[in-house]
């Protein structure tokens, strides 16, 4: 599974920011109490967001290899080069 | 001799001086030569003469302009200098105005560098406004530089440890030598063909000037410029900037610094969403919390707890205003009603009842004084007539006549008149005589004239 496929529709940036959105609008302590547990349910569900994507590690590290005129991706580890 | 004008030394000079300053040529000019006399002044100006093997140019550099000197010149030195030719008038000496000197050897590529920014800068490359903003969580990081090397090992190392989920793609280029500039330019357009990375690296370790000429090419500047893909440029050298890092949206000094740059550093990232969501929890208990508390409130209070009392209290309210409107309505007919008696006993006062009395009386009285007083005046008025009457009948023609007098009249056509003289009537003549009982008509016929005048 990679970054790109999962949650395609919500990246990590706009999950991030409606988190932080959603944490100051309940810490200003006006929001009536069903929008409030609404707004914290859709924040604890950024949060989960923002965290599985933190938590995908599978880096991929490639380089560009071109053969007979197309480019191709590659694994690409440095301390190999050396 | 014709008349001329004579001139000061001060004109000639001050004449000259502005021959030197109008010139083009002189006014902005590079010039190579030899540093000798040099000396650092304690103004910070520095002093020296610039020659070669058949002249010497007296030059000055001052403090503002040496300040940014990256080497110290000295005695011996070959350097190329910019500035311009101007005469110092005091001393009417001619002289040359430093604002940038470079060692010489570097000098054909200082002075292309030099005049390659000069353009590109004129042309709005290095625009601060053009400067995009790098994503603050890239997916895929392009990189731009030499598979091999410490560059690339510095970058991915970094990337790895800051932000282990972002993707790298190399794309391997050369960094000197005459092949570099067109590879690096050609590695960005295909960085942005194949649009996969959200942001570029393009860099080398560090090196001499020559070593990173690449970078100060204008096939390169002109690549970054034209990249979609916000660029980060890292030339590894601390002090000198290249073109690339110009034009670059932003500029790192070494191929770490641009990874740092890059991408965010995951621990911290991790950080941030967990006390997030620490602070979405604490918002929330706060949240219900204060609901309860509020909810609390309201259940303890004496509506809730004592129904009743509160339409007790309402009850009582209601007696009590009973009574108030009571005591208000009393006081109010009371008020009244001291009023209209004040007032009827004012009105009685000026009624005009009294005074139609008063006035009736008055007219009795008058009436009463007004018939005496007539009946007064009644009875003197009859008593004068009566003497009047009695005066009257004393006069009395009739009276007279009873004592024997007559009156005679003459009938004279139809006019009756009182004859008083003989000479009133004629001999045949009739008259009437009138006696006090009835008359008698008589007869003229004798006249006889009295003889006593004196009766007439």
């Amino acid at each position: 599974m990679t970054l790109r496929n999962e949650q395609e529709d919500v990246t990590f940036e706009s999950a991030l920011e409606r988190l932080e959105q959603i944490v100051r609008d309940l810490e200003s302590g006006e929001l009536p109490l069903e929008k409030a547990i609404e707004n914290f349910q859709e924040g604890m569900k950024m949060a989960k967001i923002c965290r599985d994507k933190l938590d995908q590690a599978e880096q991929k590290i490639e380089m560009l290899v071109k053969e007979n005129g197309e480019f191709l991706k590659k694994p690409f580890n440095p301390e190999d080069e050396r | 001799m014709e008349q001329q004008t004579i001139l000061t030394v001060s004109d000639v000079t001050r004449y000259i001086k502005m021959m030197f300053d109008q010139d083009d040529r002189l006014r902005d000019c590079w010039v190579r030569g030899e540093i000798s006399n040099f000396t650092h002044h304690s103004s910070g100006h520095m002093y020296f003469t610039l020659k070669d093997s058949g002249s010497r140019l007296k030059s000055i550099m001052f403090k503002s302009a040496n300040r940014s000197l990256t080497f110290l010149p000295k005695d011996g030195m070959k350097v190329i200098v910019r500035g311009y030719v101007s005469v110092f008038e005091r001393d009417g000496q001619y002289q040359f105005y430093v604002e940038e000197m470079q060692p010489d050897g570097l000098g054909a590529l200082y002075l292309a560098f030099q005049q390659l920014k000069e353009r590109l800068e004129q042309e709005g490359l290095f625009a601060p406004e053009r400067k995009r903003p790098l994503p603050a969580f890239p997916r895929t990081i392009g990189v731009i530089t030499s598979p091999t090397g410490a560059a690339v090992r510095d970058i991915i190392t970094t990337i790895r440890r800051r932000y282990p989920v972002a993707h790298v793609i190399l794309h391997p280029v050369l960094v000197q030598g005459p092949e570099a500039a067109p590879s690096i330019a050609l590695a960005i357009q295909t960085m942005n063909a194949l649009a996969e990375v959200d942001v570029l690296i393009v860099g080398r370790g560090g090196g001499s000037l020559e070593e990173l000429w690449a970078f100060n090419e204008e096939v390169v500047a002109r690549a970054i410029f034209a990249s979609k893909i916000p660029v980060i440029s890292a030339v590894g050298h601390e002090t000198d900037f290249t073109i690339a890092d110009f034009v670059a949206d932003v500029r790192a000094a070494t191929p770490t610094a641009a990874a740092e740059l890059a991408v965010p550093h995951l621990g911290e990232l991790t950080r941030h969403v967990y006390q997030l969501e620490e602070r979405l929890t604490n918002a929330m208990i706060g949240t219900i919390r204060e609901s309860k508390r509020r909810l609390e409130r309201i259940e303890q209070s004496t509506v809730f707890l004592r129904p009743k009392q509160t339409i007790a209290q309402k009850r009582q309210w209601v007696d009590h205003l009973e009574n108030e409107l009571e005591l208000r309505l009393t006081r109010l007919t009371g008020s009244r009603a001291r009023k209209l008696a004040e007032w009827t006993g004012r009105l009685q006062a000026v009624s005009p009842v009294e005074r139609l009395k008063r006035m009736e009386q008055q007219l009795q009285f008058a009436a009463g004084r007004l018939q005496t007083v007539m009946a007064a005046q009644l009875e003197k008025e009859n008593h004068c007539y009566e003497r009047l009457l009695d005066k009257m009948q004393a006069y009395s023609p009739l009276l007279v006549m009873k004592r024997g007098y007559a009156l005679v009249y003459r009938q004279d056509g139809k006019e009756r008149k009182l004859i008083r003289s003989l000479h009133d009537v004629q001999l045949g003549d009739l008259v009437q005589v009138r006696l006090h009982d009835g008359h008698v008509d008589c007869h003229v016929w004798g006249l006889e004239e009295a003889v006593n005048d004196s009766e007439k």
